[in-house]
């Protein structure tokens, strides 16, 4: 999963990074925004219900939804 | 009349806890009881502190993984039934992931850490924390955070502003709002704010590191007396 601040929040690490990648030479770069990827395995059958779960774990814990978005793909694995 | 118990949770990670345990101890008519973060009671006590620090290294977001600590479960019932609760500095933060008061803290605009003797301007006198000081008062606390620019959504900020809930405003020396004065980049200069049944007060700057004349600072005693006079 994928969380990143809302549109429009001031991301000040993002900022400092456009301004280390511009001291580096690439000064077309702009707008760089820095954000969190999470991986887990999670076990079950049913596609929906984990789509569901990892939605409320995304609301409970994992995002802020007052500051942040979230998505997530999920991928399956046979084994 | 015997001395009203006062609790002071400690998360892995809490650093102010036993600041926070001088402050309510100097206190007149209060006792400091620990709270582990693992119980499941109250213990009794008849106020709660949320002190500063780094709760689980502030992973994820500072906050996120204490608010589901066993005791929060308690500590927000106790809140939601109207108990005085005061969350400083990481306490803040704790209250606003847990729902107990609106908006979140997010890192200082300018990147840095902010650690500084700090002047903010009491908003509001009708709340328990601050009845004992004078509306527009001058008060000096310290701060010390990389996470406290507070943040809410226009709407939020007008009904703080409305409903008399900001409670403390980072200023000059003067008074005064200036850019300069604002440490972190909050939202209308917002130092701390309380819920709606004005039980919960949050704040970033530090009552607990103003209590002694020598350290610089006694302003904080007053919020100390405020909770204690709640909580009796």
């Amino acid at each position: 999963m994928f969380i990143q601040l809302k549109d429009g929040m001031l991301d000040p690490q993002g900022k400092t990074l456009e301004h280390a990648l511009g001291a580096l030479g690439y000064q077309a770069v702009d707008d760089v925004r820095v954000g969190k990827w999470i991986t887990f395995q999670v076990t079950g059958e049913d596609r929906k219900a984990i789509e569901r779960k990892v939605d409320e774990m995304c609301q409970r814990l994992l995002a802020n939804t007052v500051i942040e978005r979230y998505s997530f793909e999920i991928a399956e694995d046979e084994t | 009349m015997s001395a009203v118990p006062i609790g002071i949770v400690r998360f892995p990670g809490t650093n102010c806890d036993q600041d926070v345990f001088d402050a309510v101890s100097a206190t007149a008519g209060a006792r400091a009881v620990w709270l582990w973060h693992k119980r499941t009671g109250l213990e009794g006590v008849r106020g709660i502190v949320l002190a500063g620090g780094f709760s689980y290294g502030d992973y994820l977001r500072a906050g996120a993984i204490a608010r589901f600590s066993p005791i929060m479960e308690r500590v927000i019932e106790f809140a939601r039934s109207g108990g005085p609760v005061l969350g400083i500095c990481n306490g803040f933060q704790i209250l606003t992931e847990a729902g107990l008061l609106p908006g979140a803290l997010m890192r200082n605009a300018r990147l840095t850490f902010v650690c500084r003797e700090q002047w903010l301007r009491v908003d509001s006198v009708e709340t328990l924390f601050t009845r004992h000081f004078r509306l527009g008062q001058r008060v000096r606390f310290t701060v010390a955070h990389g996470e406290g620019n507070y943040v809410a959504d226009e709407s939020t900020l007008d009904r703080l502003e409305g409903e008399g809930r900001v409670v403390f405003r980072y200023v000059d020396e003067e008074g005064a709002v200036t850019p300069a004065s604002n440490p972190n980049g909050s939202a209308r200069d917002i130092a701390g704010i309380v819920s709606e049944g004005g039980n919960v007060l949050g704040l970033m700057p530090h009552p607990d590191r103003a209590m002694s004349l020598l350290l610089g600072s006694e302003d904080g005693r007053g919020v100390f007396r405020g909770l204690v006079e709640a909580a009796a």
